[in-house]
């Protein structure tokens, strides 16, 4: 069945001075779909999704979000647009001198999102149950672990239900064990919320729980894509040595 | 005739060279510097003015930078007023002026040293902190986060801080001002027993709307100025952690020069008037 393309991104480039990290890539999400983009560290990964969001601006290229170029996006239709993207950082970002509580209410209070079938309270509950930390409302981010961290941060994204996740190295930092539970946690969030993921990693066991194809980055193009298993069985060192 | 060899002259001149484009580079950082601030200047007054308005975050910063603060403004403002009568004391007194020293120091204080001292001391203190503050946010992804989810960081984090010092450093120059005179009265009271109301009519029969009026202008644009400028110099900050000291560092000096810069303008407009 044909699922609605809710990213397509075409011939982006993106250098840094003399540094050519994006060279021509083209991707499409789909509707449902969990990606996952493999490569080396400082392949140049996260560019390619802040560059989605506009955190970082193109050289070159077309980025599609939801049927709008993004690139022509400026203002309030940028930010009406991002509201429908969530994105979660590597490190979590959440705001130090905030609690847990006043992270999830910041993005509905700024942007003034009204849910018809929850009020304020239930919709941070509801986020919050959703990563399993509904006792850390009250707490302060500097409580947390870097595992809740990563849990609260997806929380806080979740709260303006997103249409599409962006989860910039889910699980990196974290033992075998959470990294497991965030990998399961990705999935569950997709089944509850009806979101479409990019999930950029270098973790293959997050990978082959979490998402439905993979692509896999080097020198700033995708060289091969296909499910876990696919991928697996490829006999080219450069893929099989993800999978060591 | 004979022919130039360029390679040659390039490596004469290769030194020279180096430190022309670095010249150039210096100057071309300056005016990208200056016309990205002037960008971010209209950004900010644009969020200003745009729902929903931070009033929390305006007196939650306004009391923290306030605070913080008063207790240095307060005791360099009564040192000033003391040190200045002391020295002021003797000079006036070789010309039979004495009784002119609480109106002297009031003129002196009020229009140019209270809100000059007080301007540098916030200049140090809270244009600093607000640029290290701000480029921690930076480094921490804590901006980025709020840029992607559409919460416009520009106004809950600069408008509202920017807002704060605009109306905290008049008020903190007020202070200053009102204890360099009790400074002055006290160092006063050294060499002669004064009363109070002799003291404050004598301060104050020299002051004219023309001093009120243009130092408590000038506190209003040095306070909008120390806060724009950290905020600036921690939003633009890199990635990197010693992108933090670095513009800690120089938001204290850009805010600085700022100060005397205003502080000129406003010497050279008051003088012709």
């Amino acid at each position: 069945m044909d699922r609605e393309n809710v990213i397509v991104v075409k011939s982006l480039y993106k250098s840094f001075k003399d540094n050519h990290i994006l060279r021509g890539i083209d991707l499409t999400l789909h509707q449902g779909e969990n990606l996952g983009i493999v490569g080396k560290s400082g392949i140049g990964k996260s560019v390619l999704t802040k560059c989605i969001v506009r955190l970082i601006e193109p050289d070159a290229g077309e980025i599609d979000v939801l049927g709008t170029n993004v690139l022509d996006c400026v203002g309030n239709d940028l930010n009406a647009l991002r509201k429908k993207v969530g994105y979660l950082f590597q490190g979590g970002a959440l705001y130090d001198s905030m609690s847990v509580r006043e992270n999830l209410f910041f993005p509905i209070r700024r942007t003034q999102f009204k849910d018809k079938e929850h009020d304020t309270d239930e919709l941070i509950e509801r986020s919050l149950r959703s990563v399993g930390l509904l006792d850390s409302i009250d707490s302060m981010p500097s409580e947390l672990s870097g595992g809740m961290k990563k849990r609260i941060a997806l929380a806080r994204t979740l709260i303006l239900k997103p249409e599409i996740i962006l989860y910039d190295e889910p699980t990196t930092g974290l033992d075998a064990v959470t990294s497991g539970e965030i990998s399961e946690l990705m999935l569950k969030i997709r089944e509850e919320y009806n979101t479409a993921s990019i999930i950029i990693t270098h973790d293959m066991k997050c990978a082959k729980i979490a998402t439905d194809s993979i692509k896999i980055m080097s020198e700033g193009v995708f060289i091969v894509d296909g499910t876990y298993d696919e991928l697996s069985r490829n006999e080219e060192k450069e893929i099989r040595d993800f999978f060591i | 005739m004979a022919k130039i060899n360029v390679s040659v002259i390039k490596e004469r001149f290769k030194g020279r060279l180096k430190v022309k484009e670095e010249t150039r580079n210096f100057y071309n950082g300056v005016f990208i510097d200056l016309g990205e601030l002037i960008l971010f200047t209209g950004n900010v007054i644009k969020e200003m003015f745009h729902p929903p308005f931070e009033f929390r975050e305006l007196t939650k910063h306004g009391f923290l930078l306030g605070n913080k603060s008063l207790a240095l403004v307060v005791v360099t403002g009564f040192i000033m007023g003391l040190v200045l009568s002391m020295q002021m004391n003797p000079i006036l007194a070789d010309f039979g002026a004495q009784t002119l020293l609480p109106g002297v120091i009031a003129v002196s204080m009020i229009r140019e040293l209270g809100p000059v001292i007080t301007g540098l001391i916030c200049a140090g203190k809270i244009s600093s902190g607000i640029g290290a503050e701000i480029a921690a946010m930076r480094v921490t992804e804590q901006i980025d986060a709020m840029e992607v989810s559409g919460t416009r960081p520009l106004s809950f984090v600069v408008a509202s801080r920017v807002m704060a010092t605009t109306l905290v450093v008049p008020i903190l120059v007020i202070f200053a001002d009102a204890f360099s005179l009790f400074g002055a009265f006290l160092a006063v009271n050294i060499f002669e027993d004064t009363s109070v109301t002799l003291f404050v009519n004598r301060s104050f029969s020299l002051l004219g709307f023309i001093d009120l009026f243009p130092s408590t202008l000038k506190t209003v644009l040095f306070g909008f100025f120390i806060g724009l400028i950290g905020c600036y110099k921690g939003y633009t900050a890199g990635r990197g952690t010693e992108s933090v000291g670095k513009a800690a560092n120089s938001a204290v000096v850009a805010s600085s020069l700022t100060i005397f810069v205003i502080d000129l303008v406003f010497v050279l407009i008051t003088s012709i008037l």
